[in-house]
């Protein structure tokens, strides 16, 4: 396409946003809504599938073996452990290990059980990491039938109840989202409606002296991704500062160690890019649909 | 140049316009079509630059079946054909240069080009001074010339005029009737539905008579042969 042409479709396309008053401002207020709750929800999702993912990371097994088993059974345990598969790795803790870990874990309260170091209740007790973390479930179960061992115990539930509270979070967005673009596609496509009823003539015209359907669309399609552009104008700043705004207020109590949010540099840029990209597909196809019909002249 | 054959067409409400058509137009030729109204003329202009299909049939123009074009080629074929209606269909914001100038900026022509050409249109129909008018500024002759020249700007090989002094005095259709005739001596083919029975009397010309979607009748020299 020559630059002439490109500079024309512009200037039409300008010409028809300033034409179009109060429509480009509901269509573009439209769009702006729609990206806001892009923006929000895409946000949320992506953190909690990355906590998710973290949590799930440190997930391990703790086999506690049977109180009466002895050495040889203990030992053959741990061969019959790493013969499972999707087993990464197993390590022995003694149940005096694991009464200092209990008291490490309990800090100043902890010294109450250091009474019980001359007769330890604990079991001595496996831990196990699995190649896959997803495999977790899988491989407990499967460990559970094995002799000697006591029971299993796994921090799996708080990862799989974030990944749920994840899924949940998405499909609500998803059918909110859809909702709202649906939305902003018809107004824009009504909105542009207008300029072509104005224009019905100029188009047939164009048409009977041999212009090309592309050349016609041309400064609809501008139109189009100006008011996509415009609308995510107010969305792209607030995802921006709201989110530097939310890392640092969360950072402060970042000690529940889980919490640790995407960075802002890249993810809130990248996001940003996102609305950008989604706000100029729905202006550009509510626009080109609307000319469609026209065409088929 | 343009070659029918058995063309039929049946509208979408069922209303058969053209009933078997059978016709050969040679390049540089002038012809009239005409027949009462609702006989089938406009549809048979409107088949010619590809408004609309025939229901069956072969219409081939330039040795290309125009009925097997693509969507994609239409307006390559709308390129060669200048289109005249009666009533003119000028862009009422654009001055009479911009108007004809539009044919040629809307197919990407060059401004140097385009320039030099629209000069030269409107010269061969008389409003060269008149460029910078607006339509609403001319009469209804020089409006009908504005028109014209927007057709011809590209050179087309054919030119289709729906009854063009349709909306005219006696006096302006005759100064059309001149513009025509230069175009046609130029080589173009001149294919014109008209209701006008003094002229197709006077300027002597082929005339194809449509009744009922039929040809009825297709004599060089012919008369109008309907009481007006």
């Amino acid at each position: 396409m020559k630059a002439r042409t490109i500079k024309r479709h512009f200037r039409e396309g300008f010409k028809n946003i300033a034409r179009n008053g109060w429509m480009t401002v509901a269509s573009v207020g439209a769009v702006t809504m729609t990206l806001l709750l892009v923006g929000a929800f895409l946000g949320l999702i992506l953190n909690l599938n990355h906590m998710a993912e973290k949590i799930e990371d440190d997930v391990v097994i703790k086999v506690l073996i049977d109180l009466a088993a002895d050495d040889e059974d203990v030992i053959a345990l741990g061969k019959e452990l790493e013969k499972v598969p999707g087993v990464e790795n197993v390590i022995f803790s003694s149940k005096d290990e694991e009464l200092n870990t209990l008291i490490d874990s309990m800090g100043e309260g902890g010294e109450v059980w250091e009474l019980y170091e001359q007769e330890n209740p604990l079991n001595h007790a496996y831990i196990i990491k699995a190649t896959d973390p997803h495999d977790t479930d899988g491989i407990a179960t499967e460990v559970a039938k094995l002799n000697a061992v006591d029971s299993v115990s796994y921090g799996q539930e708080v990862a799989q109840n974030l990944f749920k509270f994840t899924d949940y979070a998405r499909t609500v967005g998803i059918i909110l989202i859809a909702g709202l673009v649906l939305t902003a596609i018809f107004l824009i496509s009504n909105t542009i409606k207008l300029t072509i009823m104005a224009r019905s003539t100029e188009i047939g015209i164009m048409k009977l002296v041999g212009a090309t359907n592309s050349f016609i669309r041309g400064p609809f399609f501008v139109e189009g991704l100006l008011l996509g552009v415009l609308g995510s104008i107010i969305p792209i700043t607030v995802v921006l500062s709201g989110y530097k705004l939310i890392e640092s207020s969360i950072g402060g109590i970042s000690s529940i160690g889980f919490v640790e949010m995407l960075p802002f540099n890249p993810f809130a840029w990248q996001l940003a890019g996102i609305i950008l990209i989604v706000g100029a597909g729905i202006g550009i196809w509510g626009s080109l649909m609307s000319v469609r019909k026209f065409l088929k002249v | 140049m343009i070659l029918m054959k058995d063309i039929y067409k049946t509208y979408g409400n069922g209303v058969t316009a053209l009933n078997g058509i059978n016709v050969e137009i040679e390049q540089g030729e002038f012809v009239y079509i005409v027949g009462p109204s609702g006989a089938g003329k406009s549809s048979f202009i409107k088949l010619i630059y590809r408004e609309i299909k025939p229901t069956r049939g072969s219409l081939q123009i330039n040795n290309r079946d125009i009925s097997e074009l693509k969507e994609k080629e239409v307006p390559m074929l709308r390129r060669n054909i200048g289109v005249i209606f009666q009533d003119f269909r000028l862009l009422p914001k654009l001055s009479v240069y911009e108007n004809v100038a539009f044919a040629l900026e809307v197919i990407e022509e060059s401004p140097r080009n385009i320039r030099k050409r629209v000069m030269e249109v409107l010269d061969l129909v008389g409003l060269k001074n008149k460029s910078r008018f607006f339509p609403n500024e001319l009469s209804g002759g020089e409006q009908q010339r504005v028109s014209i020249a927007r057709a011809i700007v590209n050179r087309p090989k054919i030119v289709i005029a729906d009854e063009p002094t349709g909306n005219l005095d006696p006096d302006t259709s005759w100064e059309i009737m001149r513009v025509f005739e230069e175009i046609n001596n130029s080589g173009t083919t001149i294919i014109m539905a008209t209701h006008s029975k003094e002229i197709v009397n006077t300027i002597k010309k082929r005339v194809i008579a449509i009744e009922d979607g039929l040809i009825v009748r297709d004599e060089q020299r012919g008369d109008y042969g309907y009481e007006s």
